[in-house]
């Protein structure tokens, strides 16, 4: 028998079976048992876990919504209506994935925080934060697409104005638009391919997160100090360390959604998409999903059809290059002591551009949009080349297990700023 | 000698192999894109007609056409004069109130915003008809005057006039 001859890793005869064939219970082992983490991460660090099981959570909701959800344009709103009073659960169903949407935005912003915060995004791990910014665009498509499914007012207007946006482009723009929307307007051909690349984009979101993990891991995670890896005495393995900690953000984000699904599932839905849609009549208000709202506030803030759109477009693709627009090498905020308040100051600023962009763009809304705007692309294109170059920063912990030593053992900055590239 | 010209043969073959499979794909691939422009039930010219023996001097009506509301306004004697006495460099895109009518008290427009494709608001006695008297978009604030055409706002042109003609005096065929 040639099972004889084959290697014995595991007691259990199944699991070598399998291992000799498919290496994957190794490679779990190592990635995700084993693995280790900086013993300085907080509880920043649980956002990825709970990103993942939240998009796991969508596409399963997702998929049993989409068992009674008809897309077509006499038909959809009145299914979404049968979901929520005649389907058993369908109004749990819908409204996790309606309120597992903004959640998921709240976690992945929270996350892309700490990316920044702690400069995450920095040699050697740019093209993992290529990849977060890829997530993040097809996470913003994929919602798109979804809030048009319930054919409510806010649905097909917020269809019609996204995707007039593509007409802004010269000369192919109105061709490119009517291809987007199989229709001169949007209408039953638009729904339905809006229902088919809806259903599938979740699907390429979870295969780049496989990317986005399989990338962190290659140099390991980041942490609060922002430094290497020197020694074992840095770090804890994942198992159990970090996933008892994720687990413990899994539970008190379970509370929150929870709370907000059962006692104020309408929170942060807009009245309007309640009525059916109509192609006759405009609502007086035209509101995007809150998520969206900072990139809407600085579409309307320029005078301007294509430069507004432009500007939309470039405030996303602008943080595909972040990681070389910032010159300093030292990655966490907590020793760059100027960066650090242009750094919360661009959060509080996008925060504020999300709320003027849910307001009508007019008077100080639309002055407070401008200067937010001029805020957000100076902070990239001025503030983070500039500060990298005449910011003196703080001297950096000699090692992540120093951290915990106090101070005293610190090296000069020239020197750690070497071993860090 | 042999060895180059046999090299040279297989640069030739790998050039020509990966033209033809890269054609191929485009081929392969365009079919699947069409697909997704119009279908010809869609481009079908859909044509409405219009009866406009009930509307009233200052009144509006509302259409559909190809999914798409259409304005029908019979102007008032002042807005009609408003439109003429426009002076050119005033409008962001200018065009001459005559080439946008046929009869001067029946002008018939697209009812689509130009800049993002809301609804303007105007049709209604009861709607704000914005500073230039015409029609007023409520999504991003852009100003229509009585010839349709773009005074203030983001909206680079003038509310587009569709083909129509008058089949009698009262009826209006559009498309």
């Amino acid at each position: 028998m040639s099972g004889n001859s084959e290697p014995r890793k595991y007691k259990n005869p199944v699991l070598n079976w399998i291992e000799f064939r498919l290496p994957i219970i190794s490679y779990f082992e190592k990635e995700y048992g084993d693995y280790p983490m900086p013993k300085n991460c907080n509880y920043f660090w649980s956002f990825g876990a709970l990103a993942t099981i939240t998009l796991v959570t969508m596409i399963v909701s997702g998929i049993f919504l989409a068992m009674n959800y008809t897309p077509h344009t006499e038909m959809a709103f009145d299914s979404v209506e049968r979901i929520m009073r005649d389907v058993n659960y369908g109004w749990l169903l819908r409204y996790i994935h309606s309120n597992g949407a903004a959640f998921f935005f709240i976690i992945v912003y929270i996350h892309i925080v700490r990316g920044m915060y702690y400069g995450s995004y920095k040699y050697p791990r740019e093209l993992n934060w290529i990849l977060g910014v890829f997530i993040y665009l097809l996470m913003m498509a994929t919602s798109f697409l979804g809030y048009t499914l319930p054919w409510g007012q806010m649905s097909y207007w917020g269809a019609t104005v996204i995707t007039n946006l593509f007409s802004a482009i010269p000369f192919i723009g109105e061709g490119l638009k009517t291809w987007l929307l199989g229709d001169y307007t949007v209408g039953n051909a638009t729904l339905n391919r809006f229902f088919a690349l809806h259903y599938v984009l979740p699907f390429v979101i979870f295969g780049i997160v496989g990317l986005h993990v399989a990338a962190v891991h290659v140099h390991g995670s980041n942490n609060p100090a922002g430094i290497d890896i020197r020694s074992k005495n840095d770090t804890v393995n994942f198992f159990p360390y970090m996933l008892i900690k994720d687990t413990i953000a899994v539970c008190v984000f379970g509370v929150l959604i929870s709370a907000v699904i059962f006692f104020g599932p309408n929170l942060m839905a807009e009245v309007d998409n309640y009525i059916p849609a109509d192609p006759l009549v405009t609502p007086a208000h035209i509101v995007p999903n809150w998520y969206l709202a900072p990139f809407y506030a600085i579409l309307r803030a320029v005078p301007d059809k294509l430069g507004g759109v432009a500007l939309m477009f470039g405030a996303i693709a602008i943080l595909f290059v972040l990681p070389w627009l910032d010159t300093s090498k030292v990655r966490s905020c907590n020793f760059r002591p100027m960066y650090k308040w242009f750094m919360m100051l661009f959060f509080v600023n996008f925060f504020v551009l999300g709320y003027v962009g849910m307001l009508p763009a007019e008077g100080l809304y639309l002055l407070i949009a401008r200067v937010g705007l001029v805020y957000y692309f100076g902070f990239f294109l001025i503030l983070t080349p500039f500060i990298g170059w005449i910011e003196k920063p703080k001297t950096l912990p000699l090692s992540i297990s120093d951290v915990y030593l106090g101070g005293g053992k610190q090296s000069p900055l020239t020197a750690s700023q070497k071993e860090i590239h | 000698m042999a060895e180059n010209s046999n090299n040279k043969r297989r640069d030739f073959l790998q050039l020509s192999t990966v033209t033809i499979g890269a054609v191929g794909t485009a081929a392969f691939i365009w079919p699947f894109l069409k697909s997704m422009n119009p279908a010809e039930d869609t481009i079908a010219l859909g044509t409405t007609e219009v009866d406009v023996s009930q509307i009233e001097e200052g009144q509006s009506i509302t259409v559909k056409w190809r999914g798409k509301p259409v304005f029908i306004r019979k102007r008032t004697k002042d807005e009609i004069d408003e439109a003429k006495t426009v002076n050119m460099s005033d409008l962001k895109d200018p065009e001459e109130d005559v080439d946008r009518v046929k009869k001067d008290e029946w002008l018939v427009l697209v009812g689509v915003c130009t800049h993002l494709g809301c609804v303007p608001l105007g049709q209604k006695l009861t709607d704000s008809k914005g500073e230039y008297n015409g029609w007023y978009c409520p999504c991003h604030g852009s100003h229509y005057d009585t010839s349709g055409r773009i005074r203030k706002g983001p909206a680079p042109e003038n509310l587009a006039v569709p083909p129509y003609s008058f089949l009698n005096d009262t009826t209006i065929k559009i498309g």
